[in-house]
């Protein structure tokens, strides 16, 4: 039951849980689908393509495999385009929390959301860990956090009448600006040179705001926060006319994401060096049935290659497919040759 | 060889070699220099190699990129002299440059 006493749903089953829809992820689906076991896709970006999407999309890549050069958007694209005939069923902007083992042996897994699944088999592929927004580090900021400080808005209405200040210089600082402007009793944006990287269709109805008196901007970067630790009464403010106090009781920094290790660390399995301990005919975790593939994994020689989180991929598979169907014996085919592969491909 | 300074916060000084045509960046994690993290790999996609360049060097290392000016919104106190260490390349021209440190990577 969940905390407002209304029925929860019930838990997703799978044959797999993968944790991370990065290219590694993506690519495990594939694998996984391969050897009829199908799979559920958890990430907590809100698209597909994890640090490739999200850091680099418009960057080259020079080192995939059959690939002379793609972007990080078009290796998502074309990995999305190679797992569509597998059917995953994909949850973005969730991450994973719980991870425990069950009575019959299957795994329980529950996202920040409150979904929760039982699967047979877990393939981690959280990359460099979650992404989270960036913390400004001014004292005392986290004590403000869900209080006075957000890094995202989920109802607008949380802001109405309050004295807001918005920091960044791209789209989420642009957007909020626009949006919460007309609810908010003051809004002043922050940015550190007048310059944005937003669309600049925003920046123009920024700019608008601004020029009719609506939004306050200021370039400059914040120095200090001032409140009671929970509720915010100023932020400090150092621009080229030097320091300032901005009364305010509500602010939304808007720096980007960062890579955090997260609910991965508390599950129990052999670390080494923050990442996850593997044997390299498995790519199997210290607990059976939970398995570790791309950047988050560390074997001896490991690198933190795309390439490599695809070729464990393939290997991770054969060994889940004796506990996802276990007593079947597996028919090692390729694709080129395989009929009932090239039907399971959708290309016979 | 390019003589480079690396200067913590607290006044610790540490000169090493750079090898033209690496970073500076680079340069600053193969001499296990302390307080640089890029955490990107030198990817210009996470301001966490940011240093303040010396007033005296700003000239010869030039202004940052428009791509690195979009990245500095992501650095903490960011100065005048601020640039991201994975953008700048070591040259001949460089032999004696000095960088700052800053309190946190954010």
């Amino acid at each position: 039951m969940a905390a407002d006493g209304t029925a929860s749903p019930a838990p997703i089953e799978t044959d797999a849980l993968i944790v991370g829809g990065g290219p590694a992820g993506l690519f495990a689906v594939f694998e996984l689908g391969l050897v009829d076991i199908k799979a559920h896709v958890v990430d907590i970006l809100d698209k597909p393509g994890g640090q490739c999407a999200e850091l680099y999309p418009e960057k080259p890549i020079y080192d995939i495999p059959g690939l002379p050069i793609v972007t990080g958007q078009g290796l998502t694209d074309a990995l999305l385009a190679q797992i569509k005939p597998f059917g995953a069923t994909f949850h973005w902007g969730q991450r994973v929390d719980v991870l425990q083992r069950m009575g019959d042996g299957r795994f329980r897994i529950v996202t920040d959301a409150g979904t929760e699944f039982h699967a047979k088999v877990v393939v981690i592929a959280a990359g460099g860990g979650s992404f989270t927004p960036k913390r400004p580090p001014l004292n005392g900021i986290e004590s403000y956090e869900g209080k006075s400080v957000f890094y995202s808005v989920r109802r607008m209405d949380d802001f109405r009448g309050k004295d807001v200040l918005v920091v960044g210089g791209g789209d989420s600082a642009l957007d909020w600006t626009l949006n919460l402007q007309p609810v908010a009793r003051s809004l002043t944006l922050l940015h550190r040179r007048d310059e944005f990287r937003g669309a600049p269709h925003s920046v123009e109805q920024m700019r608008a705001l601004v020029a009719e008196g609506r939004v306050s901007l200021l370039i400059g970067q914040m120095t200090a926060l001032d409140g009671d630790g929970s509720e915010l009464a100023a932020v400090a403010v150092k621009t080229k006319d030097g320091e300032s106090r901005i009364a305010v009781n509500r602010l939304l920094p808007f720096f980007g994401l960062t890579m955090k290790l997260g609910p991965v660390a508390d599950w129990g399995l052999n670390l080494h060096e923050n990442l996850i301990k593997v044997d390299t005919e498995r790519f199997e975790t210290s607990e059976p049935g939970i398995f570790a593939i791309g950047d988050i994994n560390w074997y001896a020689g490991k690198l933190k290659l795309i390439l490599s989180g695809f070729h464990e991929a393939a290997l991770m598979s054969q060994a889940a497919y004796k506990i996802v169907h276990p007593g079947k014996k597996l028919l090692f085919q390729y694709t080129t040759s395989s009929s009932s592969l090239q039907k399971k491909l959708g290309v016979s | 060889m390019a003589k480079i300074t690396f200067i913590q916060p607290d006044g610790t000084e540490q000169t090493v070699d750079g090898d033209p045509g690496l970073t500076v960046m680079e340069t600053a994690k193969m001499n296990l220099i302390e307080g640089i993290e890029a955490e990107c790999g030198g990817a210009c996609a996470c301001a966490t190699c940011h240093v303040y360049v010396d007033d005296a060097w700003k000239e010869k290392t030039g202004a940052p990129s428009q791509m690195e000016e979009d990245m500095l919104d992501f650095a903490y106190d960011v100065r005048p002299t601020s640039r991201l260490s994975c953008q700048i390349r070591v040259t001949p021209e460089l032999d004696g440059l000095v960088v700052r440190i800053p309190e946190k990577q954010f």
